[in-house]
């Protein structure tokens, strides 16, 4: 069973519905023993950060606990930038800090948002994206993103005149900034392997 | 490098897809989730679902098909048409909507769109305009109720402050270019897409695949939105990509 965390910010479900799809057990929850006992948990995000972090409340620590525990932890969008240490989107709000790692707004010389279907390079050594191709497309919508500083996460790019963090890993911490539940096939094959992540069967 | 998108978009009314000129003669079209399914398997980069009764206030009709498309379409999608607040924008995008897209009431009331930018990010939030070019000033002057109103607003000057108010997407028809088939209105896009940095939709006059590729690169538009030419089938979704792919376009195929 994976719970996907319910804290009523925007596109929630989409997330369901994609699990749905792959034939993954899942619920939307925001109980935390249904979180502490999960297979995993993935931290979906449709809204500001400083929105999302106080949606969240003190869910936080309890996602704190376990994804420290081993738990597989899936962060998408915004929920990926709640992964890092802070943000300055409409004012400064901490995160999570389970990756280290500040998230800032994109450059000004570029289309803000970044929004739509971006190439992004797999690097072999990453188990969410395992099975891809040697670059996918996948369907990308925000305004800020994340400046890694953490020398043990891996991490996938993409490319938008600069180098965009585009996925992390770090032990049983993941993360995209794109959004899996809306990449069609591409984005299904990422949520099965989550799932068998979760499963123990993909390590 | 960000691809650039093919968006088809499908009219809907009563929970069908309907099929007409100019909002005239309306056949039903289908089931909009198999149709959307059709065309997200064609390649499609997302989709665009118009209420064209624009009664989606109130309207648990709309919300049903919401859910339906987004538990068997995996590519993102907008729904529109009528949308008046944050409130009923929350309701859409609760129900499985990637963005809605707001036309008339953000004229009406421009506080909309800097409220739902605030609440759910403006990656959601579409602003929809009709343009229409004035013949004696050749100025573009937006216009209301699915065209049918004229304003006295300047549509370049609307964009600017739509993006202040936090649109995060510009959905921009050409009323003098709508259904023609002759091309996009290459002068309106390249225009409005100079003077914002957010990205815009290009809809009204796709012709043949190259009316894509002039709009996309003359008319520095980010995405094309296309109907009939898809719906009639002249040619695919997946032969327009693979024609704009040939062309040196950004493509996802």
């Amino acid at each position: 069973m994976i719970v996907v965390i319910d804290y009523s910010v925007g596109n929630v479900k989409s997330v369901c519905n994609a699990l749905k799809f792959i034939g993954c057990e899942n619920e939307l929850s925001n109980d935390f023993d249904k979180i502490r006992t999960a297979d995993g948990i993935i931290l979906p995000g449709v809204a500001a950060f400083g929105f999302a972090a106080a949606a969240l409340g003190e869910t936080a620590e309890v996602i704190k606990e376990v994804a420290k525990a081993g738990k597989p932890l899936l962060g998408i969008c915004v929920g990926f930038q709640l992964l890092f240490d802070s943000s300055c989107e409409l004012g400064y709000h901490s995160g999570l800090s389970l990756v280290e790692g500040k998230v800032v707004p994109l450059p000004s010389n570029v289309t803000v948002p970044h929004m739509g279907w971006n190439r992004v390079e797999i690097p072999e050594d990453m188990t969410l994206l395992k099975g891809l191709r040697t670059s996918e497309h996948f369907y990308f919508a925000h305004s800020f993103h994340a400046q890694l500083t953490d020398k043990d996460a891996k991490v996938a790019y993409t490319e938008y005149d600069k180098p965009l963090v585009a996925s992390v890993q770090k032990d049983n911490i993941f993360g995209v900034q794109f959004h899996p539940e809306k990449s069609g096939d591409v984005g299904m094959a990422v949520l099965r392997n989550f799932e068998s992540i979760c499963k123990g069967e993909l390590k | 490098m960000l691809t650039k998108r093919i968006i088809p978009c499908l009219d809907v009314k009563d929970n069908r897809v309907v099929k007409g000129v100019n909002f005239l003669n309306l056949r039903d079209a289908g089931d909009p989730v198999e149709l959307g399914k059709k065309y997200s398997d064609e390649g499609a980069d997302e989709l665009v679902f118009l209420d064209i009764t624009a009664t989606i206030r109130n309207n648990k009709t709309i919300v049903d098909l919401v859910e339906r498309v987004a538990e068997n379409v995996f590519i993102p999608f907008t729904v529109g048409g009528g949308v008046t607040t944050a409130d009923e924008i929350d309701t859409l995008l609760r129900s499985g909507a990637e963005k809605v897209s707001i036309n008339t009431a953000a004229v009406l009331n421009p506080r909309v769109l800097s409220e739902s930018a605030d609440r759910f990010g403006a990656q959601c939030v579409v602003l929809a305009i009709d343009s229409k070019r004035d013949p004696k000033t050749g100025r573009h002057i937006v216009h209301l109720k699915g065209g049918r109103e004229a304003t006295t607003i300047d549509t370049i000057e609307w964009a600017i402050e739509a993006e202040k108010l936090g649109a995060g997407e510009i959905l921009l028809t050409s009323m003098d270019a709508d259904g023609t088939k002759a091309g996009y209105d290459i002068e309106l896009t390249s225009a409005v897409a100079d003077a914002v940095n957010i990205p815009v939709i290009a809809s009204g006059g796709a012709g043949d695949m190259s009316t894509f590729r002039d709009v996309l690169t003359a008319g520095k538009a980010d995405a094309v939105l296309a109907a009939s030419v898809f719906h009639y089938g002249e040619y695919s979704i997946h032969d327009a990509k693979e024609y704009l792919a040939k062309e040196g376009l950004p493509i996802r195929l």
